[in-house]
């Protein structure tokens, strides 16, 4: 069974943390990774950067544009992870947007990452129906989970359609938003999270953007399964280096 | 073989909406709706008025005499330049802010580069009394200050793109991302033939009075509809799919592309996208752009604002992909030299992005009998600034 889906059975909220390949030094990626696994994290997105990141907002936008700068490549990532699973067993997921997949080559890409032991991939700008018909295959073939987001503004049916394509989790988008815009969920998201949860849909959500605390963390556990926190740990990064990574999550799970 | 949109969204292998799940319902209301829009006797009906009343429209179809004597061929000019606001940019804002109304929105965004597009958005809100707020980079808000003037003036903000490279591709970056941020309420003008299906297509569409006009012009002129060849410059390629539009399933009619070398194609400093370009995903399309072996987009150079974009809309792509174009680009110099030509033959100073399809001459020669349209897009007023210093006037 992959990872994810292991790690979704445990009777649990899940904390997953992104990060920017590269930033913010070339060589700080594993041990990013294993300090977050040592600190009590349960899942990671390691991000692939790219020059122009739609979805995202100023912080991981920075982040990104600093990481290409200090040398950050598709190559050099996955020369970076080649012995990830000596160290680390949560599941990792690739986060990235999709033309530089698509210059390695879709395939190449995917069977690279199951070489690595990746086992998923978020890609926003890949769309569910090229997905489906173009991608899905050979996903799969590799054993790759492939994450969707969705939004206040997704319709049930699409959601229902976009469930349907997924076999890990959804990525529930908090707010209609790029990533790090928020301070606090109010009652509109409470009531989409609720809203959501009581579809019954086959794959568990994860609520992502806007997560920065153990407040909002919690609020966003509430009805889903877990929350992703990125730009607030990019900012942490900035601010505290790589030393003390334990010390960010502790403040989130309030152990 | 088909050189129109597919119902997918697709010419040949190039388009598609390549977008986040957070813009789909924007994309979604806006595909759904655009066509059944446009067709609307109602909307024709102002979008024609609005194009003869305010705009000026037909806009001439020019013998150019001085000039089809130097190169021995016969040349018209279809004179963009002589547009409210002084280039064909305004032709697509009058559409998408008809359409926009009837969408219900009363939020305008835009990115802009030279600044023509923001201006001929600015001009269409300040028209219809919608908020308005342009994009630009924060490099181009330098170097373009008088569109800068003329977009406040109109009621606009202008916000500068602060991200990545700091000018046209991140303006754009940052139009999506307010788009993103405002669903509901916000309509996204795109300025050229580019961005996710029905982008391409819409903009294409509201252009494609350029080439309406030429097939009746000509026919009056010439007793003819079809020139042999029609040339246009292209930046994102909404000048040139316009000018190209009726003509696209006429083999008989030659269609020519001029992109912008900068100071060579291969100095490391140009915009030539179909010649250092390769496929991938730009704004929400698949088309030729200008990218690292590991698929980072790159940032291109022309002495010209205007056509200083990585990307070519998927058309254009596909024009070149599939033979039905034949492409060349012009240097900075040699469009310099070209407009330079144009302002002492026929006493028009075209803009610097028009002067690149002028400098056509450069690189193929044409019978004498050939009739050959050029799109002279814009007008210099922009660019002054630019040609005095280039020759030192
Ligand atoms: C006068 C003029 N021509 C051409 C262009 C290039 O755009 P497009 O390729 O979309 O026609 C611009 C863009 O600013 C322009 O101002």
């Amino acid at each position: 069974m992959n990872r994810i889906n292991q790690k979704l059975n445990q009777d649990k909220k899940l904390l997953s943390i992104y990060f920017t390949a590269g930033y913010p030094n070339i060589d700080d990626t594993i041990s990013i990774i294993q300090n977050l696994e040592q600190s009590g994290v349960d899942m990671i997105e390691i991000g692939l950067p790219f020059s122009d990141p739609l979805a995202d907002g100023p912080t991981i936008q920075a982040s990104s544009t600093a990481a290409l700068k200090n040398g950050m490549t598709t190559e050099k990532l996955f020369e970076q992870l080649k012995d990830i699973r000596k160290s680390v067993s949560i599941p990792l997921i690739i986060m990235g947007y999709f033309n530089p997949v698509l210059q390695y080559g879709v395939e190449a890409f995917c069977k690279k990452c199951q070489e690595i032991g990746i086992d998923g991939l978020i890609l926003p700008d890949l769309p569910a129906d090229v997905y489906d018909e173009e991608y899905k295959a050979i996903f799969e073939k590799y054993g790759l989970i492939n994450v969707f987001l969705i939004t206040p503004q997704t319709s049930e049916e699409r959601i229902r359609y976009i469930d349907s394509i997924s076999n890990g989790f959804i990525y529930m988008v908090s707010s209609a938003s790029t990533t790090g815009a928020q301070s606090g969920f109010g009652e509109e998201q409470t009531n989409y999270f609720e809203r959501i949860s009581k579809m019954n849909l086959k794959n568990p959500q994860i609520v992502g953007f806007g997560i920065s605390n153990n407040e909002t963390f919690t609020q966003a556990t509430k009805f889903t399964k877990g929350a992703i926190i990125g730009s607030a740990f990019i900012k942490y990064l900035t601010a505290n280096g790589i030393s003390n990574i334990d010390k960010f999550t502790k403040t989130i799970l309030k152990k | 073989m088909s050189y129109n949109i597919n119902t997918k969204g697709y010419y040949g292998e190039f388009g598609g909406a390549f977008i986040p799940e957070m813009l789909y319902p924007n994309v979604e209301e806006l595909r759904q709706n655009y066509l059944k829009v446009m067709a609307e006797p109602s909307f024709q009906e102002e979008f024609h008025q609005l194009l003869k009343d305010y705009v000026g429209r037909p806009s001439p179809l020019y013998f150019a005499k001085r000039l089809s004597e130097k190169y021995n061929t016969k040349v018209y000019l279809k004179r963009e330049d002589l547009n409210h606001t002084g280039a064909h940019k305004v032709n697509n804002t009058i559409g998408q802010i008809l359409m926009a109304r009837r969408l219900g929105k009363t939020r305008i965004i835009a990115e802009t580069g030279a600044g023509q597009h923001g201006v001929a958005t600015a001009t269409v809100c300040a028209l219809m009394g919608l908020d308005c707020i342009v994009y630009m980079g924060e490099i181009d808000i330098a170097r373009q200050a008088p569109n800068v003037a003329r977009m406040k003036m109109l009621g606009a903000e202008v916000r500068p793109a602060l991200s990545g490279s700091r000018t046209l591709k991140d303006a754009t970056n940052e139009a999506i991302r307010d788009w993103i941020n405002n669903p509901v309420d916000t309509h996204y003008i795109i300025g050229s033939a580019i961005g996710p299906h029905p982008y391409p297509d819409m903009v294409t569409r509201f252009q494609s009075i350029i080439s309406e006009e030429i097939k009746w012009q000509l026919k009056e002129k010439e007793g003819q509809e079809n020139p042999d060849y029609v040339v246009a410059c292209i930046g994102g390629g909404s000048n040139a799919a316009g000018t190209y539009y009726h003509f696209l399933d006429d083999e008989s009619v030659g269609i020519i592309a001029i992109e912008a070398a900068g100071k060579g194609i291969h100095s490391g400093e140009s915009a030539a996208t179909s010649a250092l370009g390769k496929e991938g995903i730009i704004h929400g399309c698949k088309t030729l752009l200008m990218q690292t072996a590991d698929g980072q987009i790159t940032e291109p150079y022309s002495i010209s604002a205007g056509l200083d974009y990585p990307g070519v809309g998927p058309l254009h792509s596909h024009l070149y992909k599939s033979g039905r174009g034949e492409f060349y680009s012009a240097t900075d110099d040699e469009a310099m030299q070209a407009g330079l030509e144009l302002t002492k033959l026929e006493g028009i100073i075209p803009a610097i992005e028009s002067s690149h399809a002028l400098a056509v001459f450069k690189h193929k020669t044409f019978q004498p009998e050939d009739i050959v349209v050029i799109s002279l897009s814009g007008r210099g007023d922009k660019d002054l600034q630019n040609y005095i210093d280039y020759f030192k006037l």
